[in-house]
């Protein structure tokens, strides 16, 4: 069937078979690799996007519910070359290991600090319950998202 | 991972969905019940007909009740504050349900469809009297949500029949609550606990209660409900009212290794207490 995405910002037209998922789509049909696969049962979080601005676990739709819609993957959240404030504050507080939850890391907690602009801590550590870091760098990755969070409540 | 071949439709009317659906299919909603079943080759229909996109099916109304259309979100429920005010332990139920991501498009007419023992809102659906709307070929009907939920993942729903919505009386007269023994790492309800009391006063006027979790699928518990009704809520009446719990789901038990079904009944006594003062406030 052909179905119609725009995906960070650019209308991509395919023909896909009905149950390719969507995290297959961006990846294969996009070259978007970005986003990861790592337990295809909608529990790590590491494929996570936004669609309509909500983020969303990307192993759990057909490609063909995205149909008209706008998803941003993490290579659409910089603007001009400039990291979205997340990335910054994921770069400022090493809140990383190996990397491989980092763009569902970032792609969940921004969806969240726009929902909720200066979330407590206890906040956002009960938010990435979707979200599995296996080497158990939660630590920092919680301090960069109170960094922005922070932020986006008018702080510095 | 792939689920196996299937045909897909999107349905733009609820009359359309009824027309298109044949034997093998199944509708499609968020998907967030039905595609994980589907990826792990427990469940591969022949056709699946979206509904996602019929706007009659979606949004929640205040009108003496609660109507709920089937393709509400569960972060939409969760959010909302009609339903926080006429029927709290529904919006913090919701608000357990997997993560957010999972809530952002998981809804509520695929999770009771799906009737998985162990999630959230069926517990919430069956003590607070929910009335569960059902649209057919021959035309609609409603049943009772006890009524509803008939097994291990099985409802009252016939092949072809669609979930149209939840229909919940007003409980803003009345203290409810959920509270769940959650499982550390799923999340899932190891025990899951709805209670909704009728106060006059300080005696509990009425009680209603659902477990779910621990058994096969939510069970109204009659037994537990006698027991606080009538009462102060005193420590003798929850002990009674734990004590009668266990009873009443005995026949509906479920367990796992780690898990079992002695531990999960001893936990429905003991999260029935912890329901019953959360209500109770």
């Amino acid at each position: 069937m052909r179905i119609s995405v725009t995906v960070n910002g650019v209308a991509q037209e395919r023909d896909v078979d009905p149950r390719t998922l969507l995290v297959h789509f961006l990846r294969e049909e996009l070259d978007l690799t970005g986003t990861k696969i790592g337990c295809d049962t909608s529990q790590c979080g590491a494929c996570t996007v936004h669609l309509d601005g909500k983020a969303l676990k990307s192993c759990t739709l057909l490609a063909a519910q995205a149909d008209g819609a706008n998803v941003t993957t993490i290579e659409g959240l910089a603007v001009d070359g400039e990291h979205h404030p997340m990335q910054t504050a994921f770069w400022e507080n090493h809140g990383l290991q190996c990397g491989y939850c980092t763009p569902g890391m970032i792609m969940a907690t921004t969806a969240f600090v726009e929902d909720n602009p200066g979330a407590s801590e206890e906040a956002i550590r009960h938010n990435l319950e979707g979200n599995i870091c296996r080497c158990t760098g939660y630590h920092n990755i919680v301090k960069a998202v109170k960094q922005v969070a922070d932020a986006a409540a008018g702080g510095d | 991972m792939w689920p196996n071949k299937f045909d897909y439709q999107r349905a733009e009317s609820i009359d359309q969905a009824l027309e298109l659906i044949g034997d093998e299919g199944k509708f499609l909603a968020g998907g967030h019940s039905l595609l994980p079943v589907m990826k792990l080759r427990l469940s591969a229909p022949e056709q699946l007909v979206d509904i996602g996109r019929i706007d009659s099916l979606r949004g929640i109304s205040a009108n003496g009740g609660l109507s709920i259309g089937a393709t509400t979100t569960h972060a939409e429920i969760a959010a909302s504050g009609d339903v926080q005010s006429m029927c709290a332990a529904l919006a913090s139920a919701c608000g357990q349900v997997g993560d957010q991501a999972v809530r952002n498009f998981g809804t509520i007419g695929g999770n009771i469809a799906h009737a998985d023992p162990a999630s959230d809102p069926p517990t919430v659906l069956v003590a607070c009297g929910a009335t569960i709307n059902i649209q057919g070929a021959d035309g609609a009907r409603s049943v009772a949500a006890q009524d509803f939920f008939a097994d291990l993942f099985e409802t009252d729903l016939e092949d072809g029949e669609l979930i149209t919505g939840i229909s919940l009386p007003n409980c803003s007269d009345c203290q409810c609550a959920y509270v769940k023994f959650p499982h550390p790492a799923s999340r899932y309800a190891i025990v899951g606990v709805a209670v909704c009391l009728k106060m006059d006063g300080d005696t509990c006027a009425q009680a209603d209660v659902a477990v779910g979790g621990a058994t096969v699928k939510a069970v109204k518990c009659a037994g537990a409900e006698a027991a606080l009704a009538g009462s102060t809520l005193d420590d003798t009446a929850l002990n009674a009212a734990a004590d009668m719990v266990k009873a009443d789901i005995e026949e509906w038990l479920a367990g796992d290794v780690a898990y079992p079904e002695a531990y999960r009944q001893q936990m429905a006594g003991v999260y029935l207490k912890r329901a019953v003062k959360a209500a109770a406030g």
